[in-house]
Order: structure tokens, then sequence, then C-alpha cells
């Protein structure tokens, strides 16, 4: 099981599509949604997110994330009202930002702390990568880019998540740019698209591992049906 | 003379319509400067407060109190739902299981009710919220009870006014807190809904008790 995830919101609309956009980067992860009131006006539902809370804990705890104010507020409240001290926490992170670096870190295995701190890791400006720059150990390699979005929403997920249980500090260098590759947002906005080159740069004990298990993903075109067409 | 569980409930029905009589003005208030939802989330919650004490008054003001905090966490929707919830919550916890609030119980609860309101919205005064409407209130009320022959009436008379006031000021404020923060100087000239609807909660509630 994995950490679940509860999306307050003012409007249904936007918790849905949040919890939508999520689910696509972490297909395994409980994502639910509870925006708006009921009968379906704008606001924020205190029972609904009570509930939510309970349906999003398998165990392993849940993290909550919010939009605006009274979200927040009725979220406090909600998590107050468990039973359990702990078994929810709030992400204090923007709210599309935050809930998909705390999906593809869930979706990782990471524990609840650590969801929540990719989340209010998240949105930060210039996040810095551990760059893998000069240090002796460095293994790294060249790959080109060949399916057909690059580096977008999906298979800057599938990297990331691909390379959550390999111990090693990966990091993606595009021209100067140069991204943690366990983050899927710092990947994404390194832009790069097909035909781009990328220099994949690994150090830690399984490094090696890591630059195959890159290269494999890139060669295979992320699993897209043809990198060709 | 203190407040007894029926005492309460007849506050809250008083209340109840203030501010289903103040619900247009709730609105346009905070459509200048907000989501224009809190006439209407008001209304609806302390209309669900008013069915739930139909349904029967709990035994012990702290538990009418407690009733009105959950109603309203639930029934809300909007900023005031969480706000108002605790700073009602707060109250009932400090009256506990009294069968009666004296004069110092009602400032003890107004005192508890800020300090949720602050803990939970983390405002500070002049951040044009109900704070600015409130804490001034609670100072009132308890200067108020120190004064000899005070009682409860005159507790409310006092936190009502300086309510009032506070509510009023919030007009030349600049928002720092809430959805009228987005406007930054144009939040100025606006009076805050919030510390609006605090004043005639508090107001009703002054009124009831000088009958």
């Amino acid at each position: 099981m994995s950490v679940g995830l509860v999306l307050v919101s003012h409007s249904a609309k936007l918790a849905e599509g949040l919890a939508e956009v999520a689910a696509q980067m972490a297909p395994d992860v409980t994502v639910i949604p509870v925006g708006g009131v009921p009968g379906g006006g704008i606001g924020t539902d205190y029972d609904g997110v009570v509930e939510a809370l309970r349906r999003a804990n398998s165990g392993d705890g849940v993290v909550v994330l919010y939009d605006l104010g009274s979200a927040q507020m009725t979220a406090e409240l909600a998590v107050e009202s468990m039973g359990e001290p702990g078994a929810a926490v709030l992400a204090d992170s923007p709210f599309v930002e935050g809930t998909v670096a705390a999906a593809v870190a869930a979706q990782g295995g990471a524990d609840q702390a650590a969801v929540r701190q990719a989340a209010a890791a998240a949105g930060a400006p210039g996040q810095e990568a551990p760059s893998a720059t000069g240090a002796v150990d460095v293994e790294s390699v060249e790959l080109e880019l060949s399916n057909e979005v690059g580096l977008h929403a999906r298979p800057a997920a599938l990297l990331a998540r691909s390379l959550a249980r390999i111990e090693a500090d990966v990091s993606v260098r595009l021209g100067e740019q140069e991204a943690d590759a366990h983050s899927v947002l710092a990947l994404m906005s390194l832009g790069a698209r097909k035909g781009d080159r990328i220099e994949i740069r690994a150090r830690g004990a399984q490094a090696e591992q890591a630059l195959r298990t890159v290269t494999e993903l890139v060669e295979g075109h992320f699993g897209e049906a043809d990198g060709t067409h | 003379m203190g407040c007894t569980a029926d005492g309460i409930a007849d506050a809250l029905r008083a209340a109840a319509e203030t501010v289903a009589e103040h619900r247009a003005e709730l609105i346009e208030l905070d459509r200048a400067i907000g989501d224009g939802d809190h006439g209407e989330n008001m209304n609806r919650g302390f209309a669900a407060i008013v069915s739930a004490l139909d349904s029967g008054v709990p035994e012990g003001p702290g538990a009418v109190l407690k009733l009105a905090a959950t109603t309203l966490i639930s029934k809300v929707g909007g900023a005031a739902g969480p706000l108002f919830g605790t700073a009602f919550l707060r109250a009932a916890t400090v009256v506990g299981a009294a069968s009666e609030m004296d004069t110092q119980a009602v400032v003890a609860a107004l005192r508890a009710a800020l300090e949720g309101v602050q803990a939970r919205g983390k405002a500070v005064e002049g951040d044009k919220t109900m704070v600015d409407a409130l804490l001034p209130a609670v100072a009132a009320g308890e200067a108020a009870a120190g004064l000899p022959g005070a009682d409860v009436a005159a507790v409310l008379a006092a936190a009502a006014d300086a309510a009032a006031k506070g509510a009023e000021a919030t007009v030349d404020l600049v928002a720092r807190k809430g959805r009228a923060s987005y406007l930054g100087e144009r939040s100025a000239g606006h009076t805050d809904p919030g510390a609006r609807s605090t004043a005639l909660l508090l107001g009703s509630f002054a009124t009831l008790a000088a009958r």
C-alpha cells in the first residue's frame, strides 16, 4: 500500500481534475478529491473531508493538500477530528505542483513524512538538483530523446518513479540546465523535447543500474507506441 | 442572572434572525472584496443551528455551544465555518459541563473564542478580518466585567459596542488575510464582512441579554 492523498478544494471540478492529473502519474496511489459543497456550490465540505480521510488511509497515513484559505482551515479541523493523531497531515504547498509531487513520491513508496516533504518542496522556484558535477565517482551517459513528447509529464513521472528504489543520486542535464531526476517537476521544467540530447549523471552505490534504467526507458521511448511517427 | 442552555439557545435563535435580516448586506460586503458567499453561508449555517435546536436543546450551555460549533463547521462551506465553528467550540470547552454561565464564564468564553479564531485563521489585529471586531470586543467585555455590579448584559453590551466600532474601522484597512488580501490596496474602502458578521452576532446576543 502507499500513502493516500486527499485534495480539498472549493470546486468539485478543480479537485477532480487535479486527481485525474495525479492519477496519470501515480496510478496506484489513492487520491480522493473533495471539492465544493454538497449540492454542487463553491465551498469546502467538512463532512466530505472527514469521510475522505477515512477512505484514503490504508494504514500508511494520509497527506492532505488544499487550495485556498477556508480549505486549509476545514482540512485542519477534519485532521484534528481523527481519532489517531498523525494519521493525516496537511502539506503546505501549491495545490497543483504539490499534489503531483506528493502523488509521485507516494507512488515511489515514500512514507508520509517524505510525501509531505515532496509536496512542500514542489513549486519552490529554482529547486536545487543534488548536483553530481565535480564528484570523482560520477557515471554518466548521453542519450537522445526519441519519443514523441520528450520529457513531458508522463515520461518524467515514469523516469522519477523508476529511480525511486535505486540507490543513486541522478541528475539530467540539458545544455546548461540540470534537474534532479527524482523530481518530476524539475524534469518537466527542463523542457527537453524529442531530438534533444540529454546527459544523465549518476552517483552512488547503484549509479550504474540507474544509468541502465534510464537508458532503457529512453531507448524504449518511455513505452510510447512508436517514437518515430 | 447567568446563561442556561435555554438562554444560549435563545441567543443563537436571535443571532440566526439577525443573520437572515442582514444576509443581503453581508453578500454585498463580501462581493466587494471577497467571493460574495458570506451572507449565504452564514444564513445557511445559522438556519441549520435553529433546526438542530428545534429537534432538541442539549443539556447545559456548553453542549449547546458545541452543537452550534459542529453545525457551523459542517454547514457553512466558507471560511466562516471553521472560524466561527472554532470560536464556539473553544467557548464550549471553557464552559464544560457547567449548568449555567455567570459573568466570568461569559468573559472567559469570549476570550477563548478569540483565541480559537486567531489559532485557526492566524490573523492578527489590523489584518482586516473578524479579529478586528472580536479582539476589541473581548477587551471591552473584560473591562466591563471588572466594574461594580457587572452582569452578563453589561459585558455583552460593551463587547457588542466595541465589535461594531471595530468592524466599522476595518473600512480603512488593507486586507492581509483571506480572499480580500488578493486585492491588496483595493480592499481598502470596504467593511470586512467577517468583522461585520461578528459585530452582528454579538449585537444580537447583547440585545437579547438586555431584555
